[in-house]
This record gives structure tokens, sequence and C-alpha cells, in this order.
């Protein structure tokens, strides 16, 4: 208590400027005159009395400042002194504070972009309640290598009764024609279970969410409704509930509005900016009741009891497994080893990006851990060019502390002034910067520059200063100070161990960048491979636009619900789009063979069984299936190797055909032998809600394309005639020279005149696709690349910095060396040896950081070794050219000197 | 030459306060000139460290200050103990007097009275 209470007066009287100086010297003055008086009664001259009142008061100046110590607070006095001072050293060498800002400008800057991203989507929690509480539910069948097979409507009931959850819900992002207004639009909907909301913990703003007990079959006709949608196709009207709207010719009404700050969970942008909600059962479609064996495949959502954390519940959910396999043998055979597997949302939503940024992280942090380097160096030249100054200081009594404390407080300023100047660029920059930010970048739209960042660019500058400021601090009030009095002009005393620490700076600034350098070749070579890669189809002047038919929940009121009544419409809209200017051929399929696309549209994998291996009890493997028109494989140039393509007499009526792939005849037809057999003439059966009972020939082999993803040739693919089975999600694809702009108002005037209610939307160029699927690749090779180039620049500006200080340092010796009579050459050689020694040890050391490094990321990597010779070699080589060329320059200053004037002026 | 005892330090603290409890408001002259009374020039005082040390105690509470006429007419600086000082110049009594006690049995304690 009494401390605190002296601390506050102090206080007070610090920042009040309050002092006590006139009340102590008027009470000494008193004091002495007393003592005086006293002594002068006990019989002393006036003159030894006085002398006699001094000696006795002690040392009047070391009271006085006692006194005002304690009257304020001396430290930060002595800081403002200090702070006060360092901001005159700062104006008085402009240049080299210009540097140094700019350098750590440069450095916590860049950290602190990458961090606002990092915040956003690492971070930051998911903007509900309780959000560690939101898990996603996954069922997985490891036995038959089948990942994420879904649910059926018993196990999602199985889910909601374990106790382990309090909300379960189904989710399915689509999008939804709404018609019934003057133009058909087309919006990203999503339908869900009515628990949806409750798993969120998220409240309409008028209106209601769904009531999660709702357990009608199907949908109940209820839907929510985004703010965004809200205001732009009704108006904000206030009188919105109840009122209708007609999607996919389906009559709802609108129960709630969602507030204007709710995004959706999801993992790409459309996902999150869904405008339309739709609950539904899903189960009741058709008549049959909801089987075990019928997984719906859609995303599963659910919110943990309070208080059970994620890993306890994925417990519980293992024991669920073990009971339901032995309650329902039939339907879990224990070869497929199915199993429930448990992840918190956030972690679900990043997904693969988690590794791209913290990748990114680590090589922005190696730029700033190379740019306080760098200012660590040009502090510890510039320390001893001070060193005079830290020599007259200590012999007039300051102390080693009180040294350090100012020399700290000077390169803190310069951290800070350095850092906030990067955070001020970061700010007026934000909005140019984020449109290097991939599109398909998760929770893109929380990035922001906040108050949070701020303070991270602060204590980053802070800790840098206090780090790399120490060391020189340390070293330079660390010095001998007769010799260094005697020697001013030869350089101080201290400057061998300072010049040491230096080299280490320069070896460990080199070595950081050769790191940095090898990472961004790997990803640049990776890249290189990815984008050069045989695509084995053809996507140049290809565009592709995308439409969907109605599919009304009563599948009686479904105009296209066979295969012939759509073929009218899809072969009538493509022989008016053929007739568009440009257009040299057509096509159409469902959105899963939309090449490069997210296939998260339909359930794509499905049960494949062979005749005569598989029989349906057992666990089939799955492989991906589309529905394209016979002219697909050629629009996108993909070869046919065996057997036939489909033709136009292949229609409903006719047996039904598939093309595969040749990875999966090497996959599911790899004959006795090994080598292979013929899959043409074989016959499957491919369960799905379109196809007819029986069993389909197979007629032909394709060549392997990466339609599916750029990295991986081989993923088995399974084609349906899209005149045989008909689809609602559909791509078309139009080649020839076509104008993007104004192709999707022409496309969507065709197809309107053959159906006004059907939606035309999202055209994109297939160029386009390929290279958005490369973004977050391309974006963190780029942002590394020039990570690397950052760090090679400081680490060339390092070495040269050193090289030129020893120049300096060492110009008395090569004089007298010149002097004496040697060769000029051999003076560039010897300055140009010291130079290439650094780079040598500096790569060295690099070398082997870059192997545990590239080790570590080789998950990032696609064609290249994370131990590519060439890369290796290439890169160390870049950094030798660049640590002789930034030799080279002081090298030739020395060759150039001058013997005479150089020892004149000593 | 034999030096006289530094100030424990600590103790002139308790002194000042037991001289203006004893004594009354005193300026600073009169308390340094009472502990070097009662230590007997035993203790050296650098008597200017008084005046820090007074702040301090003033900064805590236990002593307050004000301007006043000293003996000759002069201005000077009274300081008088506060009700806080009272109460901590009790506890810091009772607490020396304890340590004082333990020293003291310690010094008496002979080898063969040990067990």
């Amino acid at each position: 208590m009494r401390f605190l209470r002296r601390f506050f007066i102090r206080l007070s009287n610090f920042t009040a400027g309050r002092r006590a100086d006139q009340r102590v010297r008027e009470e000494m003055a008193e004091h002495l005159a007393l003592q005086t008086e006293e002594n002068l009664r006990a019989g002393m001259s006036p003159a030894e009395a006085r002398r006699q009142a001094a000696l006795k008061l002690g040392a009047a100046q070391a009271i006085r400042e006692q006194h005002n110590a304690e009257q304020g607070l001396p430290l930060a006095e002595n800081f403002l002194f200090d702070l006060r001072y360092a901001f005159r050293m700062l104006y008085r060498s402009p240049g080299f504070s210009l540097i140094v800002i700019a350098t750590m400008a440069l450095g916590v800057g860049a950290t602190t972009a990458i961090y606002s991203v990092i915040d956003a989507t690492l971070l930051h929690p998911l903007p509900y309640p309780n959000p560690n509480e939101i898990v996603r539910v996954e069922a997985n069948l490891p036995g038959v290598g089948a990942h994420d097979v879904g649910f059926s409507i018993p196990e999602l009931r199985d889910l909601q009764n374990s106790g382990i959850f309090q909300y379960v819900s189904f989710c399915f992002f689509g999008s939804e024609n709404v018609t019934g207004s003057a133009q058909p639009t087309h919006i990203a909907g999503a339908t869900v279970s009515p628990s949806y909301f409750a798993v969120l913990g998220v409240e309409a703003a008028l209106g209601r969410t769904f009531d999660p007990h709702d357990a009608s079959p199907g949908s109940n006709g209820e839907v929510i409704i985004s703010d965004g949608l809200w205001k732009r196709a009704f108006g904000a009207d206030p009188h919105i509930l109840g009122k209708s709207l007609r999607l996919d010719n389906d009559l709802f009404h609108v129960v709630g509005v969602m507030p204007a700050s709710f995004r959706d969970q999801g993992q790409t942008r459309e996902e999150v900016n869904t405008e339309l909600w739709a609950s539904d059962g899903f189960y009741g479609d058709d008549a049959s009741p909801p089987m075990r064996s019928t997984r719906t495949g859609y995303e599963t959502i659910a919110r943990l009891q309070p208080g059970l954390s994620p890993e306890a519940a994925q417990r519980r959910l293992e024991a669920l497994v073990a009971s339901l396999k032995k309650q329902y043998p039939a339907d879990y055979p224990p070869q497929a080893e199915w199993t429930f597997h448990l992840t918190p949302l956030a972690e679900t939503l990043v997904g693969n990006v988690r590794q791209s940024l913290i990748l990114l992280f680590g090589a922005v942090g190696l730029v700033l851990l190379i740019s306080c380097v760098n200012v660590a160096n040009l502090l510890l030249a510039r320390a001893s060019a001070r060193g005079r100054e830290m020599a007259v200081r200590q012999a007039l009594g300051a102390a080693r502390m009180r040294l350090i404390r100012q020399l700290l407080t000077e390169s803190l300023l310069l951290f800070v002034l350095g850092g906030i100047t990067g955070f001020a660029v970061l700010f007026c920059a934000r909005k140019f910067l984020l449109q290097f930010v991939p599109e398909s970048l998760p929770r893109l739209n929380d990035i922001s520059i906040s108050w949070g960042v701020l303070a991270f660019a602060i204590v980053v500058s802070v800790a840098a200063g206090t780090i790399f400021g120490l060391a020189p601090a340390w070293l330079t009030s660390r010095l001998n100070l007769t010799a260094t009095l005697r020697q001013e002009g030869r350089g101080s005393s201290g400057s061998r161990r300072s010049s040491r620490l230096r080299h280490v700076l320069v070896i460990g600034e080199l070595a950081l960048s050769l790191v940095l350098m090898v990472a961004a070749g790997l990803l640049l070579r990776s890249f290189w491979d990815l984008f050069k890669v045989q695509l084995g189809f053809n996507p140049t002047r290809v565009m592709a636009i995308e439409t969907t038919l109605p599919n009304p929940n009563d599948p009686n009121t479904d105009i296209y619900r066979t295969a012939t009544q759509e073929s009218v419409f899809l072969r009538e809209a493509l022989r008016r789009i053929r007739t568009l200017p440009g257009v040299e051929e057509t096509a159409v399929s469902d959105r899963a063979a939309l090449p490069l696309g997210h296939g998260q549209i339909d359930l794509r994998q499905r049960p494949l069984i062979r005749e005569g291996q598989d029989v349906q009890s057992s666990q089939p493997p799955l492989i991906d299936t589309s529905i394209v028109s016979p002219e697909y494989f050629h629009v996108l140039g993909m070869t046919l190797l065996r057997g036939r393509l489909f033709a136009d007499q292949d229609l409903e009526a006719t047996p039904s055909i598939a093309v595969i792939n040749q990875a999966a005849a090497r996959m599911y037809w790899p004959g006795k032998d090994g080598k292979g057999e013929d899959p043409v003439g074989k016959r499957v059966s491919v369960r799905s809600r379109t196809a007819k009972p029986g069993w389909t020939t197979i007629v032909g082999v394709i060549a392997d394309a990466r339609t599916e993803s750029l990295a991986d040739a081989g993923i088995p693919q399974m084609y349906f005639d899209i005149y045989q089975r008909p689809a609602k999600f559909l791509a078309l694809y139009l080649r020839g020279q076509v104008d993007p702009a104004t192709i999707s108002a022409q496309v969507r005037t065709q197809v309107q005149a053959v159906d006004p209610e059907i939606p035309v939307f999202h055209a994109e160029t297939l160029d386009d696709v390929l290279s958005s699927s490369l973004s977050v690749r391309r974006f963190s090779m780029e942002m590394v690349a020039l990570f690397a180039g950052t760090a090679l620049l400081l680490a060339g500006l390092g070495i040269y910095g050193t090289i030129s200080f020893l120049v300096h340092e060492q110009s008395r010796e090569i004089a007298i060396r010149l002097a004496l009579g040697a060769q000029r050459s051999n003076i560039l050689r010897m300055v140009l040896r010291q130079g290439l020694t650094l780079a040598a040890v500096g790569a060295g050391v690099g070398l082997v950081a870059a192997f545990i490094v590239s080790h570590l990321m080789a998950g990032l990597l696609y064609g290249v070794s994370p131990y590519d010779l060439s890369t290796f070699a290439g890169v160390t080589a870049v950094l030798t050219a660049v640590a002789i060329a930034a030799s080279y320059v002081p090298a030739l200053r020395a060759m150039r000197l001058d013997p005479i004037t150089t020892l004149h002026a000593e | 030459m034999k030096e006289k005892p530094d100030v424990l330090q600590g103790t002139l603290a308790l002194m000042v306060l037991k001289t203006l409890d004893v004594l009354g408001p005193q300026h600073g002259y009169g308390i340094a000139r009472r502990i070097e009374q009662i230590s007997g020039d035993i203790l050296a005082l650098n008597q200017g460290t008084l005046y820090p040390l007074l702040l301090k105690l003033e900064h805590e509470g236990s002593i307050v200050s004000q301007w006043g006429a000293s003996e000759n007419n002069r201005r000077a600086r009274f300081y008088r103990l506060t009700v806080t000082g009272r109460k901590q110049l009790q506890t810091e009594t009772r607490d020396w007097k304890q340590t004082a006690a333990i020293i003291a049995r310690f010094f008496e304690v002979k080898a063969e009275d040990l067990p």
C-alpha cells in the first residue's frame, strides 16, 4: 500500500513536471545556517564554522540529485532524455536512419501483411457463438478406400440420438433457380436440415430460423433468405415474412431474413455467400422408407454438447460405430471398416491452404530476420564509428548499464519507426494488395488490417529492436577506455570482437537467403511442372457456361424427368447456340464433368458393380462418374484409345452404354496376369437416382486426362451418355472464337428461347478455370519468390557493407602493402577472397538448413524432389555470384587506393 | 583510524519517525541534531541524506510537511507524524524489538548450553 502510494505520487509529480529542487535548496540552506550558528556558539571562527557545517551536511549536489530522484521517476525521466537524444541522433545521420527504417518497414510490413491473412484464416474463430463446439462429421470406408461417403437417414438419426451432439444437420450447397420474377435469377442456395441454424447458433434478424425439431419428410416449403437478397430482390420489404417465391418451380414461403453480418460456413466464396436456405428432411422424395444403406453424401455438421471436447466426442463416436456394426451386420460388412471421423469445423474450412500459409509465414519470417540482421550489422558498423563518443561518456562517469540503455533506446526508436512505417504503407495499400490474394482463399472476406494487426506489428518491431539492438549496444559499451581514447582514428579496440560478430551476422544472412531461394526455386519448379503438364485435354478456345434445369420435389411436375424429355430441350438449345457467330462446336455435360471445377454439386462417386465380380451386398469400389453428350470428348480434345464413343443412335430406349478412361481400365480390369484385359464389352451396374436398373455396357476407353486434378493424372472416370441418363446441373461448352463479354447474354437468349424459365450463368473460359485452379499455388510461389528476391537483395547489401567496412578498416594495411610493392591484382584477390569466404560459409550453413526446410515442405511440391540437385546448385551459384558482385565494388576501391594519401591521412 | 558505522539501511527512517513521535513537529536540522545527540556521535550521518528520506516518508504518507518559522525566525520546513506514520512506527518498533531480542539471545548462547 505504502509503496503504491509512493509510486502514484511520484508518477503524478513526473507527469505534471512538479519539481522539488527549490524546496531542498531552501531546506539545506536553512540547515547550514543553523549548523553554522551552532558551530559559532561552540567557539569556532566564522570561516571554520561554515566549513564544518558544510562537511557535516555532505555532498550537496548528490543530495539534491537523490532528492529529485525521489520526487519523480528517474527511470522514466532518463528514458525521455534518451529518447530525445535518440531523435537527435536520428536527424544527425538521416541517410543511416532512412536505410534502417526502410529495411525494417520492409520486414515488418511484409510480415504483418502475411499475418493479417493468417489472422483471418487460421486464427480468427468462426463468427458463430461457441465456435469450438461446431464440428464436421464424416463417414469413411477405409477398407475400400472411400472417404467421406456420407450418411443415410437412419445414421443421421443415430447421430442425433447419440447424446454426443446438441444438433446435427445435413447441408448441401448448390444453386437455385428463382423464378416468377421478370428475369429468372440464379443464386447460391443451400438445402439444409431444419436444425442447421441451431448448429450454427445464429438467429434470424427478421422472422425466425427453422424449427430444429421439425421432422417433416422432404421439403417443408420454408426458406430463409440473406439480408443481401432481401434488399436486392425484395426491396427490403418489411412484410416479406410469409410471402412466397418459386424455386425450381416449387412454391416456398419466406419465414426469416438473416442478419446483414451473417456469413454461411463453407470453403468457397460461393458457399460463404449463400443467399437462400431451404429446409429439408432429406427423405421422402419417393415412397420408399429411408434405408440404412442409402447414403446421401451430404456434408454433415454438428454442434457438440457443451463441455465435450472433440477428442472425447470422437471416442464416443467410435463406441457408437461399434454398437451399430453389431446391430446391423448386413449393412456394415467388416471389410469396409466403416468409421466416423470428427473434425473441428474451423479446420475443415481452411483445409489444404494451412500448409501454404504456414510456408508463407515462415518465408516472410525469414525476410524479417534478414532485415533485422542487416540492421544489426549497420548498427554495429556505426558503433565502431561512435567508439570515441562512448569512451568520452564513460570517462565522464556514465555507467555501462546507462550507456546500454541509451543505445538500446536509439535502436528501439529506429525499429519501431520502421515497423510503424511498414504498417502505414500496408494500411494505405491494402486495397491494392488484396487484388493479389487468390479468390479461392478461404475466408477472404475476413481479411482486415485491424487493431490486432497493428498490435502485432508493434510487438514484432519492439521484440526485434530489443533482440537485435542489444548485441550492438552490449559490444559498443564494452570498451577499453584508455586504448580507445589513445587509438582514436585507427578503429576502436572493440572492433575485433564486433567485426567477428558482423561476420557471423552476414553468414547468417546469406544462409537464410539461401534457404528462401531454395524454397522459392522448388516451388517455382513445381508450379512450372504443373503448368506445363500434359493435360490430356485441350482447354484453348473452349468456354463453359452453366445452367440448371428445374429440379422440383415432386417428380411428377418435372417436365425434364426422362432423358428423352430432356434431350429435346438440349438438342434444340445446342443447335441454337451453334448458330451464334464464332461458335464452331458445342457440347453439354453435367457439372461433374466440368474440368477442374469443384465436383461437389452432386455426389460423384458411385459404387461400381462389375458383372461377375462384385455383388450388391458387398462393398463395391467407388468410381467418379459424369454424364456427357457425345460431342463432349471431341470439344475437349480427349482421345479414344479403344472401342467407340457415344453416337447419335444411342438413346434412352437403346441399351445403356458407358465410356471409361485408361486409369479405370487399369484399376478395375487388371486381368488375371496383371497385363490388363480389354474392358470393352464388359457390363457394369452403377446405381444412381436417374439410372434405370440393369447393366450398362462399356463401349470405349479414352486416354487419361487431368480433368479432376492437375496434380493427378490417373483418377478412374466413367462417363455416361446424357441422352440416356438425364442430369439437372449442366455445363454447356462452346469451342470457337467467341467474345467472353457478350457470349453469356447471347447464350441466355438462345436457351430462354427454348424455355424462358431456365437461367444461364457463370461463363468462364477453360483457360481461366485452369489458371484459377492454380491460383493458391501461384500466389504462394509468387510470394515466396518475392521474399527470396528481397532476401537476396538484403544479403547482397549486407555483404557489400561488411566488405566495404573491412576495406576501410584495413586501408592502412593495404596502403603499406602497396607501398612495399604489392601487386594491385593481389589486393583485389585478397579482398574478394574475404567476400568469398563469407559466401562459402554462409552457403554451407544455408544448404544444411535448406535440406531441412525442403524436407518439411515436400507436401507442397509437385514433380520435383525436395532435394532437387539442380535447384540447390543453381541457387548456390546465384548466391555466390551476388556475393562476388557485392564484394567487387569495395575490392576495386581497395585496389585503387592511393598509398600516399592514405598513410598521410592517418 | 576507525570508521564510524554507517546508519543501517532502513533504521534511519525508524529513527526519524521516533524523533518526530517524541519531539513533535520538527525541521530537518532538528531531527538531524536529535539523532546525533542520542546516538552519541557514534553514528556518522551525512546529515543531507535525511532530506531525500523525508521526502520518501512523505510520499509514503507517514509524515506531512509545511513551511513554518524556525527559532531564529527563518523560513523552515516542519515535519509532523501522521496517523499512518504513528501506526507504522508502532509496528516497526515491535518488529525491531523482536529482531533485537532474537539476536541478543543468539549472542548469549555458549557452546556448552547447546544440547
